[in-house]
């Protein structure tokens, strides 16, 4: 299992049009992509929901996790684009 | 009186609501279709898996036709309803729902009930993520028509250019309207600053907000608006379309001319400033023609959330809110909160009479902690914003209390502390009250209220609570002559500041600020332009002469230059 730690770069956090863009890669991946904040429980990254719920602000840590093929590389594209600010763009 | 003998005579009926877009508008009503909700009585699920799948068509029954608009409409509405569409498509929302099957819910209440679920985690969050709320319930509310098969809430297709109108509009909904289309929206609730007014603005498309009865126009009824005045006519006759199309040129002729600073005819500098109460109002006003912000109401910051909110949070927050503000000035209303709009985090109980209990600065005398860490948050983001920043408190009635504010404003590293003036003890003893701050802003909506005992929550009472009342206009003239004994200046950040007419008046009293919707500032720019102080001291002269609140208005009206009333 493959583990990335990232910290939003988004100055809204993790909501709207930036979880909407992540929710979109992770699905895309067709893997078994979570996403936690540190010490707590995971959620599944493809549920938009789910992410907006974590309430994951700008500047905090988040952790991701992702099983499979290619889970590295899916893991890296994702942490690429979580430290972006994608509101700014 | 006979109903239909005043039908006869006047076939026509004029109401008012808030006007927040300008412009004029003509055309038949659509209505709206309101959100759809479960019925009452559904009865439990026989076959679950069958009652899922239902559930699971519905879902994508409506991220389809979200999808389908999304090829119809620009980029940003666009964005919005891609996103909606996302929610609509979630496998959680599916999950939660076959839980509420499996706990013996109907298809209609399951839907809803997972929407709730997720709907409390937003609103517990707060900030941004409560504001992604009504995207969620539209999107419930259509799956619940989907489901029943009832026709999907929402603006319905139409193709001739008609006037909308709804309760309220869902965000998205604004946002995908056929401009093209759409020549006017109305709405029975929503607010000054509410996402409808701002996206119609945005839009150019004349709008009036709080319009009572609106929902039940007929549709196809045809009404006449004015974006400006808040006035429609339903039913007009022709002439009056055309009265009020021709009034609506003369205005944007002669706003046109205008822009900058505040000024008498005779030079004398009034700050025209807005109200705000959040990021996206900021940024709104922000690009406008005014001098900054008057009133920034930072209730927002608290009221969804259940704990309180860091030194952190609300910087980030008043960053934004400051960023479009830099070298301008930005007045700040610390925490207005209390027994009417309790705290989840400061809850000092329920009282017998909201309005006069700890709420405002008697809360923050309790809890300074909450105030000290808002005045840190304040100084930081003034600092890195450089945004000219004064800092006000909410129900101040004595002269301690005032200093008690001004200190900690100052040991919190902010320049200017200034007072809101509206329990009348305060307006009358304004010298010793503003000698001990900077500034003072007169809330003439709750000095209304406490002047003529008159609850603002009660429609009954509104006469009661009119500002052009004598007594309340005597109440705001003596706090000014305070203010200026104690050399201290003092504005207005109620209502009354964006009324043209009223606005001169205050001017005329004393006031040398003036506070309101960003909409309103051009025609009070065009009122001021056109009357020097002393013609203004003569308007606030006649006002508080006449015996009640529609005689002072008359006289205003009359006493004032045509080239403004003629545009009213």
């Amino acid at each position: 299992m493959a583990t990335r730690t990232v910290t939003i770069a988004s100055s809204v956090g993790l909501h709207a049009r930036p979880a909407a863009l992540f929710v979109e890669a992770a699905s895309a991946s067709g893997l078994d992509v979570e996403i936690a904040k540190p010490g707590e429980d995971p959620v599944d990254a493809t549920s938009i929901l789910g992410v907006m719920a974590l309430g994951a602000r700008h500047g905090e840590e988040v952790v991701l996790t992702a099983e499979g093929d290619g889970a590295d590389e899916t893991l890296d594209s994702l942490v690429e684009l979580l430290s972006r600010d994608l509101d700014a763009e | 009186m006979a109903e239909s003998e005043t039908r006869s005579e006047t076939p026509s009926e004029t109401r008012h609501g808030i006007g927040v877009s300008p412009g004029t508008a003509y055309g038949p009503v659509v209505q709206v279709a309101p959100p759809v909700r479960p019925p009452a009585d559904e009865t439990a699920v026989d076959d679950q898996e069958a009652a899922l799948a239902d559930v699971r068509a519905a879902f994508e029954s409506v991220a389809v036709s979200l999808e389908e608009r999304a090829t119809r409409v620009d980029d940003t509405a666009q964005q919005i309803l891609k996103a909606t569409a996302l929610i609509a498509r979630d496998k959680g929302l599916v999950k939660a729902a076959a839980k509420e099957l499996a706990a013996g819910h109907g298809r209609a209440h399951s839907i809803e009930n997972a929407v709730e679920t997720y709907a409390a985690q937003f609103e517990a969050l707060g900030g941004y993520f409560a504001e992604r709320v009504a995207d969620l319930r539209d999107v419930g509310s259509r799956a619940v028509a989907a489901v029943l098969g009832v026709p999907a809430p929402g603006v319905p297709s139409f193709t001739e250019p008609s006037v909308i109108v709804a309760e309220d509009l869902a965000p998205a909904e604004t946002a995908t309207l056929d401009r093209r289309l759409v020549v006017g929206i109305i709405t029975e609730a929503g607010g000054r600053t509410s996402h409808t007014a701002i996206l119609a603005a945005q839009m150019g498309i004349p709008a009036v907000v709080q319009l009572a009865g609106a929902t039940e126009i007929a549709p196809g009824t045809p009404v006449a608006l004015d974006g400006d005045t808040g006035e429609v006519t339903i039913d007009p006759d022709m002439e009056l379309v055309t009265a009020q199309r021709e009034r609506a040129a003369r205005r944007a002729e002669a706003l046109s001319h205008l822009s900058g600073a505040g000024r008498t005819s005779d030079g004398a500098e009034i700050a025209l400033l807005a109200n705000i109460g959040g990021v996206e109002d900021a940024v709104a006003a922000g690009a406008q023609d005014l001098e900054g912000v008057g009133l920034f109401r930072t209730e927002f910051v608290y009221l969804s959330a259940t704990k309180a909110p860091t030194v952190e949070e609300q910087t980030e927050i008043y960053r934004g809110v400051f960023a479009p503000f830099e070298g301008r000035r930005v007045v700040v209303r610390t925490l207005d909160a209390g027994a009417d709009k309790p705290l989840k985090f400061a809850d000092l109980g329920p009282e017998e009479n909201p309005a006069l209990g700890r709420r405002g600065l008697r809360l923050s005398a309790e809890r300074p902690d909450l105030l000290d860490a808002q005045l840190e948050a304040l100084a930081i983001a003034a600092r890195e914003t450089g945004a000219d920043v004064r800092v006000m408190a909410p129900m101040v009635a004595t002269a301690e209390e005032a200093a008690w504010f001004a200190r900690r404003v100052r040991e919190n590293g902010l320049p200017k502390a200034g007072v809101m003036i509206e329990v009348p003890g305060a307006a009358l003893r304004a010298h010793d009250v503003l000698g001990e701050v900077d500034f003072g802003s007169l809330g003439t909506n709750d000095l209304a209220q406490y002047t003529m005992a008159a609850d603002r929550m009660q429609g009954a009472l509104s006469d009661l609570l009119d500002p052009w009342q004598p007594g309340v206009l005597d109440v705001v003239g003596l706090a000014c002559e305070g203010a200026a004994r104690a050399g201290r200046p003092i504005g207005v950040c109620g209502e009354s500041a964006g009324d043209p007419l009223l606005a001169l008046v205050l001017v005329g009293l004393g006031v040398s600020s003036l506070s309101m919707a960003p909409s309103k500032v051009p025609v009070v720019r065009l009122a001021l332009s056109l009357h020097s102080v002393a013609e203004c001291q003569d308007l606030a002269a006649a006002a508080r002469g006449a015996r009640t609140a529609i005689d002072a208005l008359t006289a205003v009206r009359e006493a004032a230059r045509t080239e403004l009333t003629d545009l009213l």
